[in-house]
């Protein structure tokens, strides 16, 4: 067993694991953190993606081992309380969602993706989401999802690519409520 | 008071959209028990044979597992579909690589892979039966091949799970008058065509939690599962058998499920069954859930099929009479082959006219996984094989694939192969038309022919014309007999009581709508109660295009009699709510719109009702249009209340240097009556087209000896995002009496056409028709590149050519 010390959407967490056991089973077993999701196993499919110092991680993929001393947000740390971010609002709103079960993990990719190009190109956008499969959309909600958080921040403060880029999305003030439908 | 926009045509956030967004979502294996064990499968290492032996490594602590057999099971040692030849556990006989042999629990699920491996059966081995072919050879008499016997021997030969024979007219012509047809028909044209097994592949593999409960005496009082699934109440009837339990006894819970596509309809009985009996031996709740290699050996795929044409057709260009003989590959015992065999039977003849027509069809037996529910359902095998046909016909005639089909098409007042009358309007001319017009399809082509003979990149442009069933195939909707509840909460809200089950469609949604507008108010207001067979009446299974359609319009008569119900506890609180009786008056779709009373004096009326009598719950069951009639033994008559009608085109780029093809765009236009939410319902389309250019291009799944091989992820490959086409959803809405507001299904079209749409376009690229899906890169190549004397089989019909035969030789 080995002690680890990493910060999970901003609070710190210590965990005392086998040193092997995956970033995945210590978010979903140790700390209780359900959202990300375990779909291959192998890095294959993108549903348990987690941010990790800011880069998009297959958290099956991840010894906590290596985890030490890392930042690390997950789908539970994408909103800020009951405030949705707009990826989140976007997905809600295009049908970038339909089962669910890669939306935590699409939604950090599209957050990570928008953080190194705040305003992609469809390419750049299929590209990026690339390691994430759907099998229910077809994609092309989630393009749109995507294309539209991307539409929504110009009219926000960009964002940073420091490390605490995750932080400064979650509490952006201009994100905008979860609305009713018209 | 402000009119009421009806919501059913506008598209609100979905139901659990926030909770799938935000992480919160409740999938089974996010939930945990008090106590819970985790649990295992042992499965079979054989195609076929019989146990001579099972041993328990002795370096295992076998005291602290849990381990169950055939010998454990309460009731009967079945999975009920539709027969009983299904094995919860197999106790002596084996029939399949993977087949469940044993059970094991254990409270810490990282011993039991280990343990797993630990058990060591010997088997003594019989050679197995992994294709059609073969499977036929027993049918035929050779014994040694002969792995399947039904009940009766008279209803059914060796190997058989299932035949029809679907012959157009109310007095099929007998063998020699139809064989005159052809002997005078100007051309004959004969294709085989096969398609391949295709794993649903939803992101969430199959997964349960089970827990037992015991009298004080110690005997079994009720079993509770609840996971990832489609059909609440199959798995309270497997469960009922495998327990020997009446059904208030057996509660089935659905849990969010994170996709189905038919792959978690009939499979949760089989995991459910099994969890339960950990439960009941281990005194924990348990649970199961695979991992990915295992649902993909363990679980079933789409049928693989083969399917034979033979068509008379006119000099010009008219069908005069067809024999279509369908084979599919059922697995190791029947499930629900005779369903999906009985769904590709109709859907053979396509949306033309034949005059005559006999359609023979077969679901055979194989030493594989049993074969099950997808998303389509036996009509992609054969809508594959009969529009890669049809370009075969107008080629061999010399006509368009476009001016072919024109001339052959079903239109309003014309009887379908069962004899079905077409009242509703039908439009194919109109909207083949729209498709093509929509996706510049005459251009394209005439563009791809002038570039493609000096290009290494071939381009191609074809399209399929098909339709899907609504609802249950015949007297299916009759016996299913479906209920649903609205019960008014304390909160004076109405919630939906259904077994119907949301897994990214949009269940959840799309019935809130209904009922909104039915009574009138926001959709908000309108709650969903998650599946639990404790509480929701039997809706019916999730599947075959007909939630939208069957289950909205009862929730619509539910809400209906709900609101007659409380109207005068609306009435009675002013006038500005009256007005009921002049909404005789307008239109039904304009009284809905118009809201007369607001969602709080809604609220308070029900609460009012509440106080004086108790509680209010409306509910509705099925009832079949009196104007529906099907004969389960001619098989004739109205095969579904109503089809959804579509054209398909996709646009391909062929590498020459690769051998690889890709889609390069798509055009989806269909004809769906009222589109119930716009944004859900292309969803659905695209996400279907994605799926079925997986079939096409990308998805293999390979046997050895009866095993998938390629059982990860890795190595079954799916489209991501990086290999799709832009595709372009386009709705015709021709609005059906079927359905809440005209509504038909959706769900399953759009598996149907991608494939041989895109095989037809590969064809106009190459010059090549290719006969069969998936189409790899390799396959590409090996055709191309062979040369015309090492051909045995040529696929081009000897006619003419056009100028698509320069392109085959450069090619």
């Amino acid at each position: 067993m080995t002690t680890i010390s990493l910060t999970v959407n901003g609070q710190p967490a210590t965990v005392t694991a086998p040193p092997m056991k995956r970033l995945l089973d210590v978010l979903r077993e140790d700390l209780h953190l359900t959202g990300a999701k375990e779909g291959c196993g192998e890095g294959e499919c993108g549903s348990c993606s987690v941010l990790m110092n800011g880069e998009l991680v297959n958290s099956c993929l991840v010894p906590i081992l290596q985890a030490e001393g890392a930042q690390i947000t997950t789908i539970e740390g994408v909103a800020d309380q009951e405030k949705l971010h707009p990826i989140q609002q976007c997905f809600l709103e295009h049908g970038g969602a339909q089962c669910g079960i890669c939306t935590p993990g699409m939604i950090l990719a599209t957050q990570h993706l928008l953080d190194k190009y705040p305003q992609p190109t469809l390419a750049q956008i299929k590209e990026g989401l690339a390691g994430n499969l759907c099998r229910c959309t077809g994609y092309m909600r989630i393009f749109e999802a995507v294309q539209q958080a991307a539409a929504k921040s110009t009219t926000t403060k960009s964002t940073t690519t420091e490390s605490a880029t995750t932080e400064s999305t979650t509490t952006e003030s201009t994100t905008p409520k979860l609305v009713t439908p018209p | 008071m402000p009119e009421r926009r009806p919501i059913v045509g506008s598209s609100p956030i979905r139901k659990e959209g926030l909770a799938k967004v935000t992480g919160r979502a409740q999938y089974v294996d996010d939930i945990s028990l008090p106590g819970m064990w985790y649990g295992a499968t042992v499965r079979s290492t054989i195609a076929r044979g019989a146990i001579r032996s099972i041993a328990f490594d002795p370096a295992i602590d076998w005291s602290q597992f849990t381990i169950v057999t055939a010998a454990d099971i309460p009731g009967k040692n079945t999975i009920i579909h539709l027969t009983e030849d299904h094995h919860c556990l197999a106790a002596d006989r084996i029939n399949h690589p993977g087949e469940p042999i044993l059970l094991l629990a254990h409270p810490d699920k990282t011993v039991l892979p280990a343990a797993v491996a630990a058990v060591h059966i010997e088997y003594d081995e019989l050679p197995g039966v992994f294709t059609i072919e073969d499977s036929e050879l027993g049918a035929a008499g050779d014994e040694s091949k002969v792995i399947w016997h039904g009940d009766n021997p008279a209803h059914h030969s060796p190997n058989t799970f299932k035949t029809f024979v679907m012959q157009k007219g109310d007095e099929p012509l007998p063998e020699a008058e139809l064989e005159k047809i052809f002997a005078a028909a100007d051309f004959i044209v004969e294709g085989e065509y096969r398609t391949g097994a295709q794993e649903q592949l939803y992101i969430e593999n199959n997964g349960v939690i089970a827990e037992a409960f015991r009298h004080p005496d110690g005997s079994l009082d009720s079993v509770c599962v609840s996971g990832s699934m489609q059909c609440p109440y199959y798995l309270v009837h497997a469960l009922e058998l495998v327990f020997n339990l009446p059904a208030e006894k057996c509660r089935v819970i659905q849990t969010e499920t994170g996709g189905a596509f038919g792959g978690k309809e009939d499979f949760p009985s089989v995991i459910g069954s099994h969890a339960a009996l950990l439960a009941l031996k281990s005194g924990h709740p348990v649970k199961i859930c695979y991992d990915r290699a295992e649902d993909l050996i363990g679980t079933t795929k789409r049928h693989p099929s083969r399917t034979r044409h033979r068509t008379a057709v006119s000099a010009d260009g008219k069908l005069l009479a067809g024999t279509i003989d369908i084979a599919l590959d059922g697995g190791a015992y029947v499930t629900l082959s005779p369903v999906v065999l009985s769904r590709a039977t109709i859907h053979a003849p396509g949306p033309y006219h034949w005059p005559h027509l006999a359609v023979r069809a077969k679901a055979m037996a194989t030493n594989i996984a049993p074969h099950g529910a997808f998303r389509g359902f036996g009509a992609p095998q054969s809508l594959f094989a009969l529009e890669r046909h049809m370009d075969k016909i107008a080629k061999v005639v010399g006509l368009t694939p476009e001016e072919l089909r024109r001339r052959n098409f079903l239109s309003t007042g014309m009887h379908t192969a069962t004899g079905q009358h077409l009242s509703d309007p039908v439009d194919m001319d109109g909207l083949l038309t729209r498709a093509l017009r929509e996706s510049n399809y005459h251009a394209k082509r005439a563009e791809f022919d002038r570039t493609n003979p000096t290009s290494t990149v071939k381009r191609g442009i074809g399209f399929a014309s098909f339709m899907h069933g609504s609802g249950f195939t015949g007297s299916g909707e009759r016996r299913l007999n479906s209920v649903v509840h609205i019960e008014i909460t304390p909160e004076g809200r109405p919630n939906i009581l259904v077994s119907s089950t949301e897994f990214g469609q949009g269940t959840n949604t799309i019935l809130a709508q209904v009922c909104a507008d039915a009574l009138r108010i926001p959709y908000d207001e309108v709650l969903v109660a998650q599946p639990d067979t404790s509480i929701v009446p039997n809706s019916g299974p999730t599947v075959a295009s007909r939630t939208a359609m069957i289950v909205g319009k009862l929730i619509e008569r539910a809400s209906e009699s709900l609101l007659a119900t409380l109207l005068p506890y609306l009435s009675s609180r002013g006038d500005t709510l009256l007005a009921f009786d002049t909404a005789a008056e307008e239109s039904a779709h304009h009284a809905r719109g118009r809201a007369h009373y607001t969602a709080a004096q809604f609220r308070t009326a029900a609460q009012h009702y509440l106080r004086e009598h108790g509680r209010l719950v409306a509910s509705a069951r099925y009832q079949a249009p009196g104007n529906i009639f099907w004969d389960d033994d001619q098989y004739r008559g109205d095969a579904y209340p109503t089809y959804a009608w579509a054209v398909y085109v996709a646009e391909v780029a062929v590498d020459t240097l690769t051998y690889s093809a890709e889609v390069t765009d798509f055009h989806a236009l269909q004809e769906v009556g009222k589109v119930i939410h716009p944004v859900l319902a292309k969803g659905q389309i695209e996400g279907g087209v994605a799926q079925g250019i997986g079939y096409a291009l990308y998805e293999k799944c390979v046997y050895v000896d009866g095993l998938m091989r390629n059982n990860q992820m890795t190595n079954y490959i799916m489209p991501t995002s990086a290999d799709l086409p832009p595709i372009h959803v386009h709705f015709e809405e021709t609005p059906s009496i079927h359905g809440p507001q005209g509504a038909k299904g959706i769900g399953e079209l759009p598996m149907d056409g991608p494939a041989p749409a895109i095989l037809n376009a590969i064809e106009h690229a190459t010059g090549i028709a290719f006969t069969e899906v998936p189409l790899l890169p390799e396959d590409i190549f090996e055709r191309m590149t062979r040369t015309p004397a090492s051909g045995t089989e040529d696929l081009n019909p000897s006619i003419d050519l056009d100028t698509r035969t320069e392109t085959e030789v450069s090619a």
